[in-house]
């Protein structure tokens, strides 16, 4: 049998379906507040999954009769690092438009404040709308927007070495607190931006956060988690043997769900969502129907992929089913695997603490 | 004794960070990184009812003769991501960040300081500086772009900017219900154009009603005192000293009226530092182990080559000052702004003539001059302390102080445990939160 697999969960205000808000007992102004983010969270990492993502993007999460705001996702993570002890902690930041000196350092706090549970998913959009809100140009060229994307994730993965991990000496021999051979500037230039260095953070306790990237965004080779995407379980299949063929290191997929619930068949659930506002397809399959047949594309996909990642219609209804009916039963069996209490997210993933590209072997 | 006035006095703590003034090598120094010891900082302030927990911000590693300054402590937090995940270890405390209007963007900083609110239950606040300086633009996509004459203009731009951001979302516009027909309701985006930016910001969070982040300014220019009449809820002065509070005060409430505002409408707050003993005499001993802590002779030689713009470590720091002339007209931006832009010959000629005079040697004088500089600090028992504290009170020279512990994580304890139940016998000192919101803890009026 295969290596048992982590579930991740992605959040993203009331759920994935845009009526999600809907059919919650919550008011939207608790939806925006630390008490829902507690809530979720720790309901999560008790049911087992590995890790949570956070959504996010330079625009609101939706459009309007819908949900129109969401919390920042490093913030998210943050303040979800001292109340888990377990579950890593993802926000999914673009590279394109925010700063890449300010992104390096907040993720690098970001592992700080989790013990090692950082990770990032990086994306990259460059809309008219999206750069007009940063007086800058939008970037809608693929080409140019994996370059950025590029560039961005180079630029912060030379800012969090740019500390070595034993910079801080502490000497009162010669009285310096750093030994400054130990700090290196980053001097990176891409196409669009340079950036100095060093970091004001000091290195990340996992040395570099676990990135996250969409196949087709980046090379998976250039990631430590490659996201795959497909319509159908056999087409995700055949994605995650693709990337690992150019040199995936770990591969997860996505799956939407919805579950039946509390007596009610998950359609009949879909439908009455759907009559408010309609969940288009994506690019991954959707699970609609009891927990078995969420639980049989789980088995069926745990033999090809490190990790699969839920994206669930209405998380206030979707995870107790989640943590009930479905994990419970897999971890019991073997086929999934939950994270050990304070393994970084690197640990959980089995990938060994990177040396760092500055450091000189002495 | 009686008073006309009951005014109370509030605390703040500046977890400094950098600079000399934090001793990271006594026994009890701990980790200036670690999470735990932020937790143990801001839940001992926490319980001292302190106002708010305030972060400075260096958006550069400081420099000393065109190397990484390796004496002081080196590397800080992002102030936002560590404050979200104090945010989730603490109820009341207001959470303060330094943020450049300089190098960051107006729609992103409105964004994650609006959303920083919302996690910790309108508890954020933001002290606004401005950084001119290219040295710290080789960071950022922009470069160096500002000029210093253009700073205080430019930052007006981006406080109307972010202010613009969050007007534009009104607090009912957000439903109150899941059975609402939408969300929320309201236009979409902000436009806002002068000679700085032109952009058409989207608007992402709604306000936390009442509890509009907390302005902190700290500029001491005229022009940054006016800028702070204009836009800040709190000044953090570099005032700490009775006369010199007073003066200073009345200088701001003045100006404060001159922009339209209540005099009580803003909030000042010296940095403090405050040394506590069983008695003066060894409260004095303990000032001047502290002093001689923070000021090692390595560190004195490094302030003095600062001015001089060269290299004097060939000179004993227990001998005189150095009897070469600085290389420099006027210093660098690159050790911090307490460093920048002195005339670096007369400064250096008054010090020796305060040097020849008071027989001081090199770390003598650093010493002496820095204690000067920073405020020598409140020093003495509880009770003397509290006799100073309540002078402030009653001239009004001060509504806080924004204390700068010299060692992490302790430095506040016996503050908390010692000083602040004295100041609360004598109603000196709250004896818990008034409220939830920043904003109510501070007395300041309640603004979306």
């Amino acid at each position: 049998m295969a290596n048992p697999v982590l579930l991740a969960i992605h959040l993203d205000g009331d759920g994935a379906h845009p009526a999600a808000w809907r059919h919650v007992t919550h008011t939207p102004a608790e939806l925006l507040s630390g008490r829902r983010v507690q809530t979720i969270v720790t309901q999560a990492e008790v049911a087992g999954f590995g890790i949570i993502t956070f959504a996010g993007g330079h625009l609101p999460a939706g459009e309007a009769p819908n949900i129109t705001a969401r919390l920042d996702p490093v913030q998210q993570a943050a303040f979800a690092g001292p109340i888990t002890s377990r579950v890593g902690l993802v926000p999914t930041i673009p590279a394109t438009f925010v700063e890449p000196f300010h992104t390096a350092n907040q993720l690098a706090s970001l592992d700080h404040v989790t013990r090692g549970r950082g990770g990032w998913i990086i994306t990259a959009t460059g809309t008219p709308t999206e750069a007009r809100a940063y007086s800058q140009q939008p970037i809608t060229d693929e080409a140019a927007l994996r370059q950025e994307a590029r560039d961005v994730l180079t630029a912060n993965r030379l800012l969090w070495d740019s500390w070595e991990d034993d910079a801080v000496i502490r000497d009162t021999a010669t009285w310096r607190y750093v030994d400054r051979e130990k700090l290196h500037y980053a001097d990176f230039t891409g196409a669009t931006f340079s950036v100095k260095g060093p970091n004001y953070v000091p290195r990340p306790p996992q040395g570099q956060l676990v990135v996250f990237g969409h196949d087709g965004l980046l090379d998976p080779t250039e990631v430590e988690v490659t996201i795959v995407h497909g319509t159908n379980i056999a087409a995700i299949i055949a994605a995650a043997a693709s990337a690992r063929e150019r040199g995936a290191t770990r591969v997860i997929a996505d799956l939407e769900v919805i579950l039946d619930s509390r007596g009610v068949p998950a359609a009949e659930r879909l439908a009455t969502l759907d009559a408010s506002t309609v969940w288009a397809a994506g690019d991954d399959p959707r699970i609609v129907g009891p927990a078995d047949d969420l639980i049989a594309a789980i088995r069926e996909l745990a033999a090809h992929v490190d990790g699969i990642r839920l994206i669930p219609a209405v998380i206030d209804t979707d995870l107790p089913e989640l943590q009930f009916a479905v994990l419970r039963p897999l971890i019991r069996e073997g086929i999934i695997a939950a994270p050990q209490t304070g393994a970084t997210l690197r640990e959980t993933l089995g990938l060994p603490h990177p040396a760092n590209r500055f450091a000189t072997a002495s | 004794m009686t008073t006309t006035t009951h005014r109370q006095i509030q605390f703040g703590v500046f977890f400094q960070g950098v600079n000399f003034s934090t001793i990271w090598h006594w026994p009890e120094s701990g980790s200036q990184t670690d999470f735990e010891s932020f937790r143990r900082v801001i839940q001992t302030a926490e319980r001292g009812k302190f106002a708010a927990f305030f972060l400075g911000e260096g958006l550069r590693l400081r420099e000393h003769l065109g190397k990484i300054h390796d004496l002081d402590v080196v590397g800080r937090h992002d102030a936002m991501t560590l404050e979200a995940a104090l945010a989730a270890v603490t109820t009341h405390i207001g959470l303060a960040s330094t943020l450049s209007a300089t190098y960051n963007d107006p729609a992103d900083l409105a964004y994650r300081l609006a959303s920083l609110n919302h996690l910790s239950g309108g508890r954020a606040a933001w002290n606004i500086v401005t950084t001119h300086n290219a040295w710290t633009g080789e960071n950022f996509r922009r470069g160096g772009y500002l000029a210093q004459d253009d700073r205080y203009t430019h930052a007006s731009s981006f406080v109307e900017a972010v202010y613009k951001i969050w007007d534009a979302w009104a607090a009912d516009d957000l439903a109150t219900s899941p059975q609402a027909e939408a969300w929320s309701t309201g236009s979409h985006t902000v436009p806002h154009q002068d000679g700085y930016y032109d952009l058409e910001a989207v608007k992402t969070l709604p306000p936390v009603p009442g509890a509009r982040p907390v302005a902190f300014q700290a500029g001491d220019s005229p022009e940054g005192r006016d800028f702070a009449a204009r836009y800040a809820d709190v000044i953090f002065s570099a005032h700490p000293e009775l006369n010199d509070a007073v003066t200073f005060s009345r200088d701001i409430r003045q100006r404060l009226v001159a922009a339209g505002r209540p005099e009580d409408s803003l909030k000042i707050f010296p940095g403090q530092t405050f040394i506590i003993a069983d008695t003066v005499e060894a409260a004095q001993e303990k000032a001047r182990h502290v002093l001689e802590s923070q000021v090692t002779p390595q560190t004195a030689i490094a302030y003095l080559e600062q001015f001089w713009g060269r290299e004097l470590s060939s000179y004993d720091p227990d001998g005189p000052l150095p009897d070469v002339d600085p290389v420099v007209a006027v210093t660098g931006s690159t050790r911090g702004s307490g460093f920048q832009l002195a005339k670096a010959q007369e400064l250096v000629d008054k010090w020796r003539a305060i040097a020849t005079e008071k027989h001081f040697s090199i770390r003598e004088f650093v010493i002496h001059w820095t204690s000067q500089g920073m405020g020598r600090g409140l020093i003495g028992t509880p009770i003397t302390i509290a006799d100073q504290i309540q002078r402030y009170a009653d001239e009004w020279a001060v509504d806080g102080f924004n204390i700068t512990p010299w060692l992490v994580p302790s430095g506040l304890d016996d503050i908390v445990n010692e000083l602040i139940p004295e100041l609360q016998n004598r109603n000196l000192y709250p004896t818990d939160y008034v409220g939830t919101t920043l904003r109510q803890n501070l007395g300041l009026a309640p603004r979306d």
